[in-house]
């Protein structure tokens, strides 16, 4: 599987986690809101400036600002069915 | 958090101190933020509290209880929380009181919509403690987004009770109090969460070890797991809890050794345990949700058409603003209707009081003192200050229900980032039109300390309830058009007051409070029919009880200390003369005067009674014949020698002042700090003077 970061997911497109690369209360935040290795995280749109981005994480919808997004690495982005 | 009376500063930070009679059972209501939490609370309690759509509402705890079959049941409704094992202030309270409280049951409230997340805590809590049970809420909501949840496939899969709820409609109520009714004292043990073979390992020995000294009934294996998480923070709140160091016992603190030699060996950090142990919980949610849940993968595309087009470029600030505007239209002309009744109203009611003083032959003096003083603020404040508070809340309630409050941070997230805040302020700002002081305690929901005292130092740049009826009441007299033009200045002195933020907030990133943003997590919840009949009802009926409870406390007495000073002479003139040309040379370099300046000060234990106190100390100083309608308003203020400059200095001078007493002894709470307190009173008083002595320059 390519391996690349969640900030290059477009909207329209979801990923499967692979890792996180977060420290510290950060980490354990995004573990607890589901982003754990394996989970599959939605694109859905970006706020008007294009930061942060409001993705779909198990059923929920949450906002991540850009500088975090690029410290999850993803695979398999795929469009929508 | 919301609008109404819990977060007026009237209780907006009850705590939890739980001291329920005897033989009374204690149940805490927990789960994620943004479930329906509150909405169960109130429902099972009866007791008003207001419950908005936004994450992390609950600023702190309420209590509340209810009678099922003849037995009373205490409710204990925490702060929502993802986990137990996450940082913010906020949701350590929450965690303490579950982990420790000695709660009797723990109701979980669950969002259907999205079950596999919510488990997370479920499980975590299930970990810890048998006496749990589940209650599946919006289930109303999943079947409309086809989600089917199936609770008796979730009960057996989880092994505690778990029942289905609309709380909303009321629904399930009264299957989840038969649920608490009928859970066993020691139910059977519930799912057990597996970790790795090596960490389980590991912790037999240590569970074993603490098993001998903890208090009977404590969940040995839990705690051996936080041990070797190396989880400090609620380490240190067990210790308390206890109220000895376990760890310091010999052979515990032998066991912990051999448990991470034995973990090292095996090749687990502690940063990899962790990982390890929510991906843990994260495979056994998934396990239960796929015996109990039945959906489409997939956003809701309906929600997000909703949220692609108000996100758009342009679309958002211009929404955001129209919103206000017509936010502030409403209330403006419903305002002006609401106050010419109660002031015909006040007056027929001053006139009746004023003959039974006459007829029961009230000397002159205390007559006088009683109508002329305490009343009339009391008309005042009631007439002026009530009617735009009770047109206002409801319409804002309404927008918070319907859930764009969150989309509104999640667009302002940007700016607040560059000023090296959190976007999650503009949520803190929004509690703050209700009242400063439960912005203050709202900014709890920001986990960056640093970032919080920025949302805590800034948060009175956004006038509460007691404030923004004064701006209404100045621009109905110097406002150059009708409602229209006053709707769009308010809205100006709103997006001023945002600036005011903005700009402060960069300059304390810059110098006291240095530091870049961190990071971000903001749940969007979906967006939801608002109830509106409930919502006007509840938000009117707190608003016009707390409104008159203060008036009465602090506008009385503040009548009672300007009328007192009207009417003592000292030297040549009264009291208040000497007063107000005392500070009357400060006032004009500010474009006001030393009356303004005085009520300004008299108005620190409630904004409410500024503009009467100033209507009273002008009417004082002469005879005034009517006190009703913008027309005597007008009178008084143009007759004092006001000008439309001096409205626009008051109005800046009100929007940048100190806090009010409330707002400033939570902010004191809130950081434990003199000096941040001390701050909190000076920026936005510095930031006042500045523009006022700057409109005052400019325009002579």
């Amino acid at each position: 599987m390519v391996s690349n970061d969640l900030l290059s997911v477009p909207a329209g497109c979801g990923a499967e986690v692979l890792a996180l690369h977060v420290d510290g209360a950060m980490r354990r935040r995004l573990l607890d809101l589901g982003v754990t290795p394996g989970a599959r995280v939605d694109c859905l749109f970006a706020a008007p400036s294009g930061d942060p981005v409001a993705y779909l994480i198990r059923g929920a919808v949450v906002a991540l600002r850009n500088a975090d997004a690029a410290r999850i690495s993803v695979g398999g982005a795929a469009p929508w069915a | 958090m919301g609008l109404t009376a819990l977060s007026t500063g009237r209780g907006h930070d009850g705590g939890l101190a739980l001291r329920p009679d005897a033989g009374q059972k204690v149940i805490a209501l927990a789960g994620n933020p943004n479930v329906g939490k509150s909405t169960v609370f109130n429902a099972l309690t009866g007791l008003r509290r207001h419950t908005g759509n936004w994450s992390g509402k609950t600023v702190s705890g309420a209590l509340g209880s209810y009678v099922y079959r003849g037995k009373t049941y205490t409710l204990a409704d925490i702060p929502g929380a993802y986990s137990l094992f996450t940082m913010s202030a906020e949701e350590e309270a929450a965690r303490d009181f579950l982990c420790f409280g000695g709660p009797d049951a723990v109701v979980v409230v669950c969002d259907a919509t999205c079950l596999e997340r919510n488990l997370d805590l479920v499980l975590q809590l299930t970990e810890l403690t048998p006496r749990v049970i589940v209650a599946v809420n919006l289930m109303d909501e999943a079947a409309r987004k086809a989600i089917a949840v199936d609770v008796d496939a979730l009960s057996r899969a989880l092994g505690v009770p778990a029942v289905a709820l609309a709380a909303t409609e009321g629904r399930g109520l009264a299957d989840l109090q038969e649920a608490i009714r009928t859970l066993p004292a020691s139910p059977p043990p519930p799912r057990r969460v597996l970790y790795p073979a090596a960490v389980e390992q590991a912790a037999a020995p240590l569970a074993a070890a603490l098993a001998a000294v903890l208090p009977s009934g404590q969940n040995a294996r839990w705690l051996a797991l936080r041990m070797l998480e190396e989880n400090e923070s609620l380490l240190a709140a067990a210790r308390k809890a206890f109220g000895f160091d376990f760890a310091a016992d010999a052979r515990v603190a032998a066991a912990l050794a051999a448990a991470r030699r034995r973990l090292a060996d095996a090749g687990y950090t502690v940063a990899a345990l962790r990982d390890a142990s929510v991906a843990a919980l994260y495979a056994a949610a998934e396990d239960v949700c796929r015996h109990a849940v039945r959906q489409r993968p997939g956003p809701d595309r309906a929600q997000l058409k909703a949220d692609r087009f108000l996100t758009r470029r342009g679309v958002s600030a211009l929404t955001m603003l129209s919103l206000l505007a017509v936010v502030f239209f409403i209330t403006i002309k419903g305002a002006n209707v609401l106050s010419d009744g109660l002031f015909a109203l006040l007056a027929a009611v001053g006139d009746v009081f004023s003959r039974l003083l006459t007829l029961i032959g009230a000397p002159p003096r205390l007559h006088e003192l009683l109508i002329g003083g305490v009343w009339r603020v009391l008309a005042w404040v009631v007439s002026v200050m009530l009617p735009p508070m009770a047109v206002f809340f409801p319409l804002f309630t309404l927008l918070e229900d319907l859930g764009y409050l969150p989309r509104a941070a999640f667009c302002l997230d940007d700016p607040f980032r560059r000023c090296g805040a959190c976007g999650k302020q503009a949520l803190t700002m929004c509690m703050g039109f209700g009242c400063n002081a439960a912005g203050v305690t709202g900014c709890r929901i920001i986990d960056s300390p640093r970032e919080r005292l920025i949302a805590v130092l800034t948060n009175s740049f956004v006038p509460c309830n007691g404030r923004f009826p004064l701006f209404i009441a100045l621009l109905a007299v110097f406002s150059p058009g009708g409602t229209f033009v006053s709707a769009l200045a308010l809205t100006g002195v709103i997006l001023l007051g945002a600036l005011l933020t903005f700009g402060v907030s960069w300059l304390l990133s810059k110098t006291l409070l240095r530091g870049e943003a961190s990071s971000l997590t903001l749940e969007l919840p979906p967006f939801r029919r608002p109830q509106i009949g409930k919502v006007i009802v509840r938000s009117l009926l707190d608003r016009t009880v707390f409104v008159l409870g203060r008036a009465v406390t602090a506008a009385a007495p503040a009548g009672l200390i300007i009328w007192l000073a009207a009417n003592v002479s000292v030297g040549g003139g009264t009291l208040l003369s000497a007063v107000t040309a005392a500070l009357d040379p400060v006032g004009r370099l500010l474009g006001m005067d030393g009356v303004i300046l005085a009520a300004f000060l008299l108005g620190i234990p409630a904004n409410e009674i500024v503009l009467p106190l100033m209507l009273m100390a002008y009417a004082a100083s002469g005879s005034l014949e009517t006190v009703a309608g913008t027309a005597a308003l007008r009178a008084i203020l143009l007759r004092s020698g006001w000008t439309l400059r001096t409205a626009v200095c008051v109005m800046l001078f009100s929007l940048a002042h100190w806090p009010c007493a409330t707002t400033l002894m939570t902010v004191k709470k809130e950081t434990g700090s003199v000096k941040w307190t001390l701050a909190a009173f000076l920026i936005p008083t510095a930031a006042g003077a500045a523009l006022c002595a700057l409109v005052a320059f400019l325009w002579p």
